[in-house]
């Protein structure tokens, strides 16, 4: 019996931390927790499934995190696949809850990134085991290995720079009718080309910012939502993906998007042209980009002339990012669990001045790792009930 | 003026030894599965395709192509700090797999996808060396 619209996101919170010196990241998942569970009405003792993953999560994370809560979960979740991790939980959870191994799933993230002046983007990616042998010699960094996406795009279908500020500007102008936002004040195309280039051709506008925060989601049966709190928004497909270079050549244009977003689309037995709006992960604007094409919102090698002009605003065709994203809002390292946070929210109606005009079909997406070595994928649509 | 970059030192296990001192003797091994004829990089001791354990080795030519590239202006690693902007490139060999490198031996904006390079063996010391790519 399909999952499709059988369970139901239930309680959301993001946390308004952007800085966040004085706390921990336990503790910024404990706030959460505890704004999650008040916005849907439910207590920490009905929760029996814990799902998570963190940048100083270790293999034990998930008990660590048990104790820190003091919950003993019957049903727990540690994958972690990088930023898209908490959107992988959601179907994870849907999939415990839909098999009877858990009632209430709690998924957790947060992290003081920013206050612990982490350089995620530019920091390199190295490392004594011998499996970074492959990759520290070179100076392989985050962004580095998201330019080289932007680079061979530009190449082969003539993609500009200007399209892909594109993204920035409206994702800021997004992010300026969000209080909470890290970064308000508009851009325009002119200011992300004078950006310093950070990777060629990534400049700095393209890329996210770094700050503190966290959220938590309440996932449950539609069933049992539909007694809580809030209206839920339920799950109606989900599907992920890994991606990796690997013994041979593969396209590195094609990517985890592919995968999950089919297999999520055909679950819900929905297509793109149908959703309302996108949330889409922004580490870089190559990534929305690449994301767009692979979700099938529009044809390889179209994506430049899809993302100009007002198609991606508040009240464009594709709505996308209405938090302001990663480039502008707030962007903790990882941070699938915003994807999630703004769509439900924007289907229930309680976005304020970023809300989207009565959307329906919400779809998330959300990219981890890095696009040209080794990524995952994770995509959900979510439904209005 | 920006320094050379200061490769760190790539380390090895058993796994990945015979690519390592390939190397530092200044040729590039590639992998071939005896089962199923999958060529492979990075080397391991398993056929990624089949799953077979008769892995052979062989030399690659050298040459490649420039698949894609990012001039690199930001990165605070300190072997790395001082040298940007330097390239970071994938480079397809004729073998059939794709290599992560750096383009040497010109300036980053004469760098171009789809230019023929050549291997270029940097020796960090008596024991170990990097291969990167320069223009052919």
């Amino acid at each position: 019996m399909s999952l499709s619209g059988k369970v139901a996101l239930a309680g959301v919170y993001e946390h308004p931390a952007r800085w966040a010196p004085d706390k921990t990241d336990w503790q910024i998942m404990a706030e959460s927790a505890r704004g999650a569970l008040e916005d849907c009405g439910l207590e920490k003792g009905d929760v029996d499934g814990l799902l998570a993953a963190g940048l100083g999560m270790g293999g034990l994370g998930l008990i660590q995190l048990s104790e820190y809560l003091d919950l003993k979960p019957r049903f727990v979740d540690g994958t972690n696949i990088g930023g898209s991790s908490f959107v992988a939980h959601v179907n994870h959870a849907a999939a415990a809850i839909h098999a009877g191994l858990c009632e209430v799933a709690l998924i957790l993230y947060g992290s003081t990134a920013a206050s612990n002046a982490m350089a995620i983007g530019t920091g390199g990616q190295a490392g004594r085991e011998p499996s970074a042998a492959f990759v520290s010699p070179y100076g392989l960094t985050t962004v580095g290995g998201y330019a080289m996406a932007a680079q061979l795009h530009m190449r082969r279908y003539g993609t500009t720079s200007e399209q892909l500020a594109q993204i920035a500007v409206q994702t800021r102008k997004h992010a300026s009718l969000n209080p909470a936002a890290k970064m308000q004040k508009p851009i325009t195309i002119e200011d992300v080309l004078a950006s310093r280039v950070i990777s060629d051709p990534l400049h700095l506008l393209d890329c996210c910012i770094i700050s503190d925060g966290g959220g938590a989601l309440v996932v449950t049966s539609t069933e049992r939502a539909r007694d809580l709190r809030k209206r839920p928004v339920r799950l109606l497909g989900c599907g992920e993906a890994v991606w990796h270079q690997e013994t041979g050549s593969p396209d590195l244009l094609t990517i985890a998007a592919r995968q999950s977003g089919e297999r999520a689309f055909e679950m819900a037995g929905l297509t793109p042209r149908e959703i309302d709006l996108a949330m889409v992960y922004d580490s870089f604007t190559i990534t929305v980009l690449l994301t767009l094409e692979n979700l099938g919102f529009c044809k390889p090698g179209e994506g430049g002339p899809f993302v100009e002009g007002e198609r991606l605003s508040r009240t464009g065709e594709l709505p996308l990012n209405l938090d302001g994203g990663g480039l502008s809002s707030n962007h903790p390292g990882m941070r699938g669990i915003f994807l999630v946070i703004e769509a439900v929210k924007q289907l229930r109606g309680e976005s304020g001045p970023r809300q989207v005009a009565d959307p329906s079909l919400a779809l998330v997406h959300g990219t981890g790792g890095l696009l040209t070595t080794q990524h995952s994928g994770a995509t959900l649509v979510l439904g209005s009930d | 003026m920006p320094t050379e970059i200061k490769h760190p030192k790539p380390y090895s296990d058993w796994e990945t030894r015979a690519f390592w001192e390939g190397i530092r003797r200044h040729e590039i091994l590639l992998q071939r599965c005896a089962d199923c004829s999958a060529v492979q990089h990075r080397p391991r001791a398993i056929c990624a395709t089949c799953l077979s354990s008769r892995v052979e080795v062989f030399e690659a030519s050298g040459r490649g192509t420039v698949h894609t590239y990012t001039v690199t202006h930001q990165n605070q690693a300190p072997a790395f700090r001082g040298a940007v902007p330097y390239v970071l490139a994938y480079v397809d060999l004729p073998e059939g797999v794709r290599v992560l490198t750096n383009i040497v031996g010109c300036e980053p904006g004469e760098v171009q996808i789809g230019m023929d390079v050549v291997v270029d063996f940097k020796d960090l010391d008596a024991e170990t060396a990097v291969p990167r790519f320069r223009p052919a």
